[in-house]
C-alpha cells in the first residue's frame, strides 16, 4: 500500500502535463493529471470523437520469460493463457483461495516462452510479490521500470498512429506487436480502457517525452487525464480494480466468467477454483449489474441500492456522470433475482431514494477494431 | 446598499434589502470542474449559518454549498437544473444558486470582503 507520507513518484511525462497545464493529483502513489485545462468532460467527448492521448506509465509493466511461462501462470489466473496465441493480448484476473481477485490485467505472449503483463500501478507491488512467491525456479520475472506506457483512444487513434508506424493499422483487436514509432521501438497492444479503439504502447522511459509530443501533433490527438478515463471505463462498462471489483468479489460475482475459457472451468487448477466453479455451476450470491437513475442526480461508490420497500439490495461501486451517455450511471452488486434487465430499484443518495432501473452494458456501444 | 461577501469554503453572497442571494466563487468552480447536477433548496427551508444549502456535482465529486449566513429561502435558480454548466461560466453572476431572507444581519460581519477573500485565495 502506497505510504501517503512518502513523496510523489512521477512519471517520465510529468514535465509535460505541467507544461500543458494538467491539475495533478496523487494516484497510487505517482503524481498524476486529472484533467488539462480543456476539462473532464471536453476530454472525455474529444476521446470518443476523435482520440486522446493517456499518460499510464504508473501501470505495472512485467515480463515473464522461461518455458512453459503460459503454464504457470495459469496457476494463477483463470484464463486460458497455455491457449492464447503468440501476439495475442487476453484480459484475466489474479485470484486468491477464496475465489477472490487480487488484480485485474492484460496477458500478452509475445513468444511461447515470454509472457509480458500489465498491472494495476496500486496492486503492482503486491501483484509482483505474488508473482515472485510462486515462481517457477525455470522462470525469470523481470518488472520494467525503465519503460513508460501510453495509450492512445479514439476512432482516430488508427489513422493517427499510422502516420508514424504504418503497421499498426493491420494490427487485430487484442494483438501485441513491437512498432517502431516515429523510429522509437515500442511495444503496442491493440487494446485500452475506454471501449473506444486504440492502442496502449510500452516505449522506453528516455523517449517517452519526446513520443507523447509528437503523438500529440498529429491530428485529432489531445491530452486526456484520468477524470475522463474513469468516466469512459464507466460508459463502456469496464470494472475498476478496487472500486467494483476486489478481494471479496469473484470473476463470477464481477460478471467476468467469459474471461475463464472453457478448459480452465473443468479442469480449474488456480487459486479458488472450487469455489469459482461452484458459483459457475449453481450461480453467485450476488451480481455486478449496470444501473441508470431515472434523472440526472449522480449516485457514487458506496450510494446504497433498495428494493422497493427499501431493503438493502447491495451497494454502488462505481458511479456518475456519463458525458457521452449525457446522463447519470451506475454499477454495483445485487442479488440475481433483481438483476434481470429493467428490474426497478432504488439508489440512496444524501438519505433520498433516487428510482433507478438494471440496465445492459455497456452504457455506450464499444466500438472495438474489428478485421 | 448592497455588499457582497465571502466564506473560507468559497461561497459568495451579495445582500440587498435584507435578502442575500449566494453562490460559488470563480475559485470553487475552477476546483471543482465542469458541474453536470445541482441539487438547490426549496423556498421555505430554513438554512442555518455554515450549515448544508445545496449541493453540486461535478463529474469526479459532490460537493456540499455551505450557506454563508443563516435565513429563509426565498428562491433557487431553477436555470441551474438544466444548464448546470452555467456554474462554469459564470459562476459570480446568472450561475446564483439560492436567495434567502436573512434571520441576523450581523452575521455578515463575520464574513470577508473581496480584498479579504483575494488575501485568503492567495494563502492556498
Amino acid at each position: 500500500m502506497t505510504d501517503s507520507q512518502a513523496p510523489l513518484l512521477t512519471t517520465p511525462l510529468d514535465a509535460l502535463h505541467r507544461e500543458l497545464g494538467a491539475r495533478m493529483v496523487p494516484f497510487a502513489g505517482y503524481a498524476m493529471p486529472v484533467q488539462y485545462p480543456a476539462g473532464i468532460l471536453a476530454e472525455h467527448v474529444h476521446t470518443r470523437s476523435q482520440a486522446g492521448l493517456f499518460d499510464v506509465s504508473h501501470m505495472g509493466q512485467v515480463d515473464i520469460v522461461g518455458p512453459d511461462a503460459a503454464q504457470w501462470l495459469e496457476t494463477l489466473v483463470p484464463g486460458d493463457i497455455a491457449g492464447l496465441a503468440v501476439g495475442r493480448t487476453r484480459y484475466t484476473v489474479f485470484t486468491n483461495a477464496d475465489g477472490g481477485i487480487l488484480d485485474d490485467l492484460m496477458v500478452s505472449k509475445l513468444a511461447d516462452d515470454h509472457l509480458f503483463l500489465v498491472v494495476n500501478a496500486a496492486c503492482k507491488h503486491a501483484d509482483i510479490a505474488h508473482l515472485r512467491r510462486h515462481l517457477d525456479p525455470r522462470l525469470t520475472l523481470r518488472e520494467i521500470g525503465d519503460r513508460a506506457l501510453l495509450a492512445l483512444q479514439g476512432p482516430e487513434a488508427a489513422a493517427a498512429l499510422a502516420r508514424l508506424a504504418p503497421e499498426a493499422a493491420a494490427m487485430a483487436f487484442m494483438s501485441i506487436r513491437a512498432l517502431a514509432i516515429d523510429g522509437v521501438p515500442c511495444l503496442a497492444t491493440r487494446s485500452g480502457y475506454t471501449g473506444e479503439d486504440g492502442y496502449e504502447i510500452s516505449v522506453p522511459a528516455d523517449r517517452a517525452d519526446a513520443l507523447a509530443r509528437r503523438l500529440l501533433s498529429l491530428p485529432g490527438v489531445k491530452p486526456v487525464g484520468l477524470g475522463a478515463r474513469d468516466s469512459l471505463r464507466l460508459e463502456a462498462g469496464l470494472c475498476l480494480y478496487g472500486s467494483d471489483i476486489d478481494t471479496a468479489t469473484t470473476p463470477v460475482e464481477a460478471g467476468l466468467a467469459w474471461i475463464i475459457g472453457k478448459r480452465r472451468r473443468e479442469q480449474g487448477g488456480f487459486p479458488g477454483a472450487a469455489i469459482i466453479q461452484r458459483q459457475l455451476a449453481e450461480g453467485a450470491p450476488r451480481v455486478r449489474v449496470g444501473l441508470l437513475p431515472d434523472g440526472r442526480a449522480p449516485a457514487r461508490a458506496h450510494a446504497e441500492i433498495v428494493d422497493a420497500s427499501g431493503a438493502r439490495l447491495g451497494e454502488v461501486t462505481s458511479g456518475g456522470f456519463g458525458p457521452s451517455l449525457n446522463g447519470s450511471l451506475a454499477m454495483g452488486y445485487v442479488p440475481p433475482a433483481f438483476a434481470q434487465l429493467g428490474t426497478k430499484v432504488a439508489l440512496v443518495v444524501r438519505g433520498k431514494p433516487l428510482d433507478a432501473r438494471v440496465a445492459p452494458m455497456p452504457f455506450v456501444p464499444h466500438r472495438y477494431h474489428k478485421q | 446598499m448592497s455588499e457582497i461577501r465571502f466564506t473560507k469554503d468559497h461561497e459568495w453572497i451579495h445582500v440587498d434589502g435584507g435578502i442575500g442571494t449566494v453562490g460559488i466563487t470563480d475559485y470553487a468552480q475552477s476546483q471543482l470542474g465542469d458541474v453536470v447536477f445541482v441539487e438547490l433548496p426549496e423556498a421555505g427551508r430554513n438554512v442555518t449559518q455554515g450549515g448544508e444549502a445545496a449541493v453540486v456535482e461535478s463529474v469526479k465529486a459532490a460537493s456540499e454549498v455551505y450557506s454563508p449566513v443563516a435565513g429563509t429561502v426565498v428562491e433557487s435558480n431553477g436555470a441551474l437544473a438544466d444548464k448546470p454548466g452555467l456554474i462554469n461560466e459564470e459562476p459570480e453572476a446568472g450561475a446564483w444558486m439560492f436567495k434567502l431572507r436573512l434571520a441576523d444581519p450581523g452575521q455578515l460581519a463575520s464574513l470577508m470582503d473581496r480584498a479579504a477573500y483575494e488575501t485568503y485565495l492567495s494563502t492556498l
